[in-house]
């Protein structure tokens, strides 16, 4: 049996101890807005918050998170108001939308670890993340807002 | 020959005149604008008098407002999107241009998805950059007709004429008396009144539009950054299981046995069974193989990794690329059939002073939009409910209800967000899958499609070898052009032995050259496919602007002058370039010339705001590099001028691009640029990076590790977007046609900066 807070919620899961968190979240409990983009911690679509760190989900398994507290985007701000959410809808980042909360949830990492990135600092964190549709260079400007204020 | 308007008519097979006219005569009034609306007062607007392509479409255009807006007594407007929402914005676009003619507070607006259903709302193919082309003119007709219903409603409730009262944000006035009504006071008066007819409706003045041409920000944005959008894999159902599939690792091939006792033993497996393969082509029937049935994906996933599948491989369990390439090259070195033809182009080869050849290869792509397909079935024996990402939603009903022997309205196909698509999601294999796996388990069913999946079986873009061999004479005028292009055809997906390009792939930059060159001949020599091939963002049009504008920079160089002037002088005078005329079965990207004419003044005008605005010509730091291209695709001229800095181990860093738009009439210039930046960097995935190959019929790559795509570190620094005044033009496209003009004008950079000319892309580590 594995205990874990997701979104400050208790959880317990007495299937697979191997089960990657990513199908726990998605199919297990409903929490879809977590993203499958690779399984292979190559995407970035999964990333969440474990204890403060963000994780890619598809290759963190369940007994990795036994008593911990997991954070996704459905928990990152109580009104969706953080503010790289904000800076996100400010500039539009978004085309698809699908790469986007694991984009989002990266970024509030960074920001939380650094306040004040540069910009290569920014690319540098950011590199983990894909996306297809390529919002890349609003990803930078709208961490750049968040960073200064939204 | 009658030919192609759609992808997904080529599919249907529909090709048959009396059906094209049977459909323009019912439907397609809508696309067919009537040049003599009803002048009311000082309001009275000419309506747009252009003729498109949307009612060759299947199921052409319905102009309805009773199926496209309704609106409750609290005068919350809802309008229906009914076309697929994969990041272009079209589910908020769409539904805007209905909101400005109906005079409609966007605040007040909801948008409502359509299902899949094309007798009901018309085409719903979202794909070949139609959307806003095809639906501008009648979305506004939809909004106009409402709003008429309106003032209707109102003038006979206060027994006043229509002609004196006026819709406004959202109320009807009447002017003389100020007296004024909600939408939600008259929208049960007006749903009793008759729909007017299209021919009488006035439609607005551009300076009276509240939100076309300038845009609001797109209805999924809150839901996109909360996490709450629903995209396939999102969806649940009670009781749903949850599939994952191994299919023939080769196309052709089947299944010959499987052992499922180690995938059984997987904790949270519960089944495992045979799917339904159909042989190849079939066009988007699934490949079969064996699916998983567990009670989450990372068990079905897990369970698969531990079956052992014995397959037959069947007639392309040679296909080897690298063979396949040298095939290519040895056919475009001899002539093949001739597409366009005007002139000489042997006897002024022979004439020329100079000949400059380049030879250009453009591999396999694999789509890769970020979220891999996945769909949800909920099969009984008398019915069929289906939830996916789907670009072909009607397409995909029909599908479906065929697969399944099922009338088609027992088929309802649930349209969620597409987490991109860029051509694989018009192919719908993984909803009848799931479909097909619902009803033999007799319960809801989720199929994922991991990302491995998605790169071995993908309807993959095609292939090709293009060879161009350029004749100038002594004064340094371009006076021949042979340009041979050989790659397998995305038709060969749907019927066997097909041996050329489809006018729909001739037609995409390569019979269309818009250049002023006396002897011009395009050839197609023949490549059979030996995988799944299908259209992929901008198509045909990726090898053949590639080997175009490639070419451009390299007569420029041979003969020592500008590339932008060398494009600009090939370009030409101002004029009409009459296709047809030296083309059999000249395809226009489905549109009428008459509307959609290629314009070499469009292309000039384009090429020269490009250059302006990218300051074509300033100077650069060492190891720096300008390089331009233009290119029109999908109707519209696009011209991009990139900036790279390529250091001493060949990293290339892009300091600046500028990319130029002409698309006509445009609608959400927000959306646009967000477009032509998604492109810039789609064409750096496909440039530097992008190349499936194939050994023993295998595809050799699997995932982002070695189908690697553009990251945000070599992203340009600053896109600069700048979209030329048009509105008075017909609409073009946009989704796709930013990507073409890309690789070559990076790749034209690269040159300018190092001295090393790219003719086969990706770049991988040919500059280090
Ligand atoms: S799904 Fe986890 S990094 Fe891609
Ligand atoms: S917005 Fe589509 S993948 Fe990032």
């Amino acid at each position: 049996m594995i205990n874990l807070t997701v979104n400050g919620e208790a959880h317990r899961w007495d299937g697979d101890p191997s089960l990657p968190l990513l199908w726990y979240l998605r199919d297990e409990s409903g929490l879809t807005g977590t993203k499958y983009g690779c399984g292979q911690a190559l995407c970035g679509a999964c990333t969440v918050h474990v204890g403060g760190q963000a994780v890619r989900a598809c290759i963190t398994a369940m007994q990795d998170v036994a008593d911990q507290n997991v954070v996704t985007i459905e928990g990152l701000h109580p009104t969706g108001d953080h503010p790289v959410q904000k800076a996100w809808r400010e500039l539009q980042v978004p085309q698809c939308g699908f790469c986007q909360t694991g984009q989002i949830m990266q970024a509030a990492m960074l920001l939380q670890d650094n306040p004040k990135p540069t910009d290569e600092q920014i690319r540098e964190q950011m590199a983990g993340n894909i996306c297809r549709c390529g919002c890349y260079t609003r990803i930078e400007a709208a961490i750049r807002l968040a960073a200064t204020g939204v | 020959m009658t030919y192609m308007f759609s992808k997904r008519s080529v599919a249907h097979g529909i090709q048959n005149v009396s059906r094209r006219h049977v459909l323009k005569g019912a439907v397609a009034t809508g696309s067919l604008v009537l040049a003599a609306p009803l002048a009311r007062g000082a309001h009275a607007a000419a309506a747009p008098t252009y003729a498109t392509g949307a009612g060759d479409m299947p199921h052409g255009v319905v102009v309805d407002p009773r199926v496209f807006v309704s609106i409750a007594p609290d005068g919350t407007v809802s309008i229906v999107a009914h076309r697929a929402e994969m990041g272009t914005g079209v589910r908020t676009s769409l539904p805007m241009i209905v909101a400005d003619e109906l005079e409609a507070d966007w605040a007040r607006v909801h948008v409502a998805q359509a299902e899949g259903n094309e007798a009901k709302y018309g085409n719903q193919d979202t794909d070949g950059s139609r959307s806003t082309r095809h639906y501008l003119v009648p979305m506004r007709q939809i909004g106009a007709a409402a709003r008429t219903m309106l003032e209707e409603a109102a003038a006979q409730k206060w027994n006043v004429k229509i002609e004196e009262v006026k819709a406004a944000n959202h109320e009807v006035v009447h002017g003389a008396s100020g007296r004024r009504l909600g939408y939600g006071d008259l929208a049960a008066d007006a749903a009793k009144l008759p729909v007017p007819q299209i021919k009488t409706l006035r439609l607005k003045d551009e300076s009276e539009f509240r939100y076309i041409g300038k845009g609001v920000p797109f209805v999924d944005l809150r839901d996109i950054t909360t996490g709450r959008a629903i995209y396939g894999a999102d969806v649940r159902l009670p009781l749903m299981k949850y599939a994952v599939l191994v299919r023939p690792p080769v196309v052709g091939g089947k299944l010959v046995s499987f052992d499922a006792k180690d995938a059984l033993a997987v904790p949270g497996v519960e089944q495992v069974i045979e799917a339904q393969g159909w042989p190849w082509p079939s066009k988007f029937q699934p490949l079969g193989g064996v699916a998983v049935i567990a009670r989450n994906t990372g068990a079905a996933i897990k369970g698969r990794d531990a079956l052992k599948v014995v397959w037959d491989d069947g007639p392309n369990a040679k296909y080897d690329s690298d063979a396949y390439r040298a095939e290519l090259e040895a056919s475009v070195r001899k002539p093949g059939l001739a597409v366009r033809n005007e002139g000489d182009v042997d006897a002024a080869l022979k004439s020329a002073d100079k000949v400059v050849v380049g030879e250009y290869y453009i591999p396999h792509l694999a789509h890769v939009s970020m979220e891999p397909p996945a769909a949800v079935a909920d099969v009984t024996d008398s019915k069929a409910e289906i939830w996916a990402p789907l670009q072909s939603p009607g397409g995909t009903q029909e599908d479906i209800a065929k697969t399944l022997g099922l009338p088609l309205d027992a088929v309802t196909v649930h349209m969620t967000l597409l987490g991109g698509g860029f051509g694989r999601k018009s192919k719908c294999d993984y909803a009848i899958e799931a479909a097909l796996l619902s009803r033999k388990l007799k319960a809801p069913v989720r199929v994922q499609w991991t990302r491995e999946d998605n790169i071995r079986h993908d309807f993959y873009h095609t292939v090709s070898t293009e060879r161009i061999e350029a004749g100038v004479d002594k004064s340094g005028k371009v006076i021949a052009w042979r340009h041979r292009s050989a790659a397998p055809s995305f038709m060969s997906s749907f019927q066997p032995n097909v041996k050329n390009e489809s006018a729909i792939e001739l037609g995409m930059g390569f019979v269309d050259l818009p250049f002023a060159i006396p002897n011009i001949r395009c050839e197609n020599p023949e490549a059979a496919a030996h995988t799944r091939i299908g259209w992929f963002r901008a198509v045909s049009n990726v090898p053949h602007a590639f080997a175009v504008q490639t070419m451009v920079a390299e007569i420029a160089h041979a003969l020592n002058r500008d590339p932008k002037d060398m494009l600009l002088e090939l370009i030409g005078p101002d004029r009409i370039v009459d296709v047809g005329k030296s083309t059999k079965d000249w395809w226009n990207y489905g549109e009428p010339f008459e509307s959609y004419p290629v314009d070499a003044g469009r292309l000039r005008r384009v090429t020269e705001l490009a250059a302006e605005k990218g300051e074509w010509g300033r100077k650069l730091p060492a190891g720096h590099g300008l390089g331009i291209a233009a290119h029109r695709s999908f109707v519209s001229y696009i011209a991009t001028v990139v900036e790279v800095a390529v250091d001493d181990k060949g990293n290339i860093a892009i300091p600046r691009v500028d990319t130029a738009v002409d698309c006509g009439t445009y609608v959400n210039p927000e959306r646009i640029r967000s477009q032509m930046e998604g492109a810039a960097i789609m064409g750096i995935s496909l440039a530097k990076h992008g190349e499936i190959t194939f050994k023993n019929g295998r595809a050799q790559q699997s995932n982002f590790d070695d189908f690697p795509v553009a990251r945000i570190d070599e992203a340009p620094a600053v896109i600069n977007v700048h979209i030329a005044p048009g509105q008075n033009r017909p609409p073009g496209g946009i989704g796709e046609p930013g990507v073409p003009p890309f690789a070559p004008a990076f790749c034209n950079a690269i040159f300018a900066a190092t001295g090393k000319r790219i003719r086969r892309l990706p770049i991988g580590s040919q500059l280090a």
